[in-house]
């Protein structure tokens, strides 16, 4: 799905064949992406079908063919870049899942899912860190490509932090059960 | 040999029903050229650790070694000396002095230690071109923007050739960009042979350390191992 609006931003500059294509692509996005080849062609075929993009030699096949962007994949691709992506579905976190079952199971200490998690995350970090300090000083695009998952791992780390924190206070003052169903849920008629 | 090594540390304040134990049976060794984070929630004993292995703070019990020299066994001039000669501290508030200027604050500790006056203050600027502040000597704290300060900061913690660096949250108020350059300066001083023990409780500081060890509840409960060549990431990348 993102191939195909990187391709059309690509082909934005300039026009330009497939293998070439798939070379600044890589190139472009820090070479953390690897990108077959196939895929680039199976891509550009659907966007010519589309009216996307155009080939100026319809008669050859493969790397001769060279691509350019149509009026109408200009105007995709400008409404792509301006629209919001969708966040309002929040992803099916396989880690929440976990620290919530792993509330349940008797003979589980969470702490310790929590603690093998942040770790793990942690020296996943230390090595985006070192690619960063390493290349990311040479490479703009990596460095920024290098930041987003930084980030991204960053908030694993700072949600365990939180679960730790929430169960710290839990354990210290439990809070008296209810059997009432919270307002917000009510009104929004979400069933429990 | 590790210049510095904690030996079953612990710290106690209060005593019966209100004591508290800050810090409990530490172990750690780090050696020379390396940068140690200490990860850890708040009150889990991050900076107690840091203030003991300065010698700010005296264990209940344990020893620490500094250059193979047990602190329990040194004078209380011995160990300032040491604090003045050896150890470098970078705090979060940076703790420059308002009425000296960048260099003055830098040539500080070597004035402090009977240095000349011209002598520490040339070692004052040969530390502030390190750090890219020539140009900044002579502005007062008050003059320079935050990121300036805690370079200052560094330079004044790593002057005179000391070699144990202590840093407590050193990017507590800066922006990624300026937090990002304390930690390039702290691995860069560590590639000169000091040794740094970094504690915050950020994870992306953290992630610039060769080891990261994990404070809970006063204890060592777990350290990262080190991290294979970043490499195996340009291969697999994140998922598109």
């Amino acid at each position: 799905m993102t191939v195909k609006y990187a391709l059309l931003g690509l082909l934005s500059e300039q026009p330009k064949y497939g293998h070439q294509l798939r070379q600044e692509f890589e190139e472009k996005t820090g070479d953390v992406w690897p990108l077959n080849v196939g895929q680039v062609y199976t891509t550009l075929q659907r966007l010519e079908r589309d009216g996307l993009v155009e080939s100026d030699r319809a008669d050859s096949e493969g790397p001769q063919k060279r691509f350019r962007i149509t009026a109408a994949g200009e105007q995709e691709l400008t409404e792509w870049l301006m629209t919001p992506i969708d966040l309002t579905v929040p992803p099916r976190d396989e880690l929440v899942i976990k620290v919530l079952v792993a509330l349940d199971v008797p003979g589980v200490e969470v702490q310790s899912v929590l603690q093998i998690h942040r770790r793990y995350v942690v020296e996943l970090m230390q090595q985006w860190t070192r690619l960063k300090d390493d290349e990311g000083q040479h490479d703009f695009r990596l460095a920024l490509v290098v930041d987003a998952e930084l980030f991204r791992l960053d908030s694993v780390i700072r949600w365990l932090d939180a679960v730790d924190g929430r169960l710290k206070r839990e354990a210290s003052e439990p809070r008296a059960a209810s059997t009432e169903i919270p307002i917000l849920r009510r009104r929004l008629a979400v069933r429990k | 040999m590790s210049l510095l090594e904690l030996r079953q540390i612990s710290k106690t304040y209060g005593t019966g029903p209100n004591e508290v134990h800050a810090v409990a049976d530490i172990d750690l060794e780090v050696d020379r050229g390396s940068l140690i984070a200490v990860m850890g929630p708040s009150g889990s004993g991050k900076s107690t650790l840091l203030t003991i292995a300065g010698s700010l703070e005296e264990p209940t019990s344990g020893e620490v070694f500094i250059d193979g020299e047990s602190l329990q066994e040194m004078s209380h001039n011995g160990k300032a000396r040491l604090r003045r000669r050896t150890v470098g501290y970078v705090f979060q508030e940076f703790n420059l002095l308002a009425g000296l200027t960048a260099v003055e604050n830098v040539s500080l500790p070597l004035e402090l230690d009977g240095v000349s006056a011209k002598k520490s203050r040339l070692a004052g600027m040969a530390g502030l071109e390190q750090l890219n502040l020539a140009d900044r000597a002579t502005r007062y704290p008050d003059e320079l923007s935050g990121g300036e300060r805690q370079r200052v900061a560094i330079a004044r913690a790593v002057i005179g050739g000391r070699h144990l660096l202590l840093a407590d949250e050193p990017s507590g108020a800066l922006d990624q960009a300026n937090g990002e350059a304390v930690m390039r300066m702290l691995l860069s001083a560590c590639k000169t042979g000091v040794a740094a023990v970094v504690v915050t409780h950020d994870a992306q500081l953290a992630s610039w350390a060769d080891r990261v060890v994990f404070l809970r509840d006063g204890r060592i409960v777990d350290q990262t191992v080190p991290p294979p060549s970043a490499e195996s990431l340009l291969q697999t990348g994140p998922q598109s």
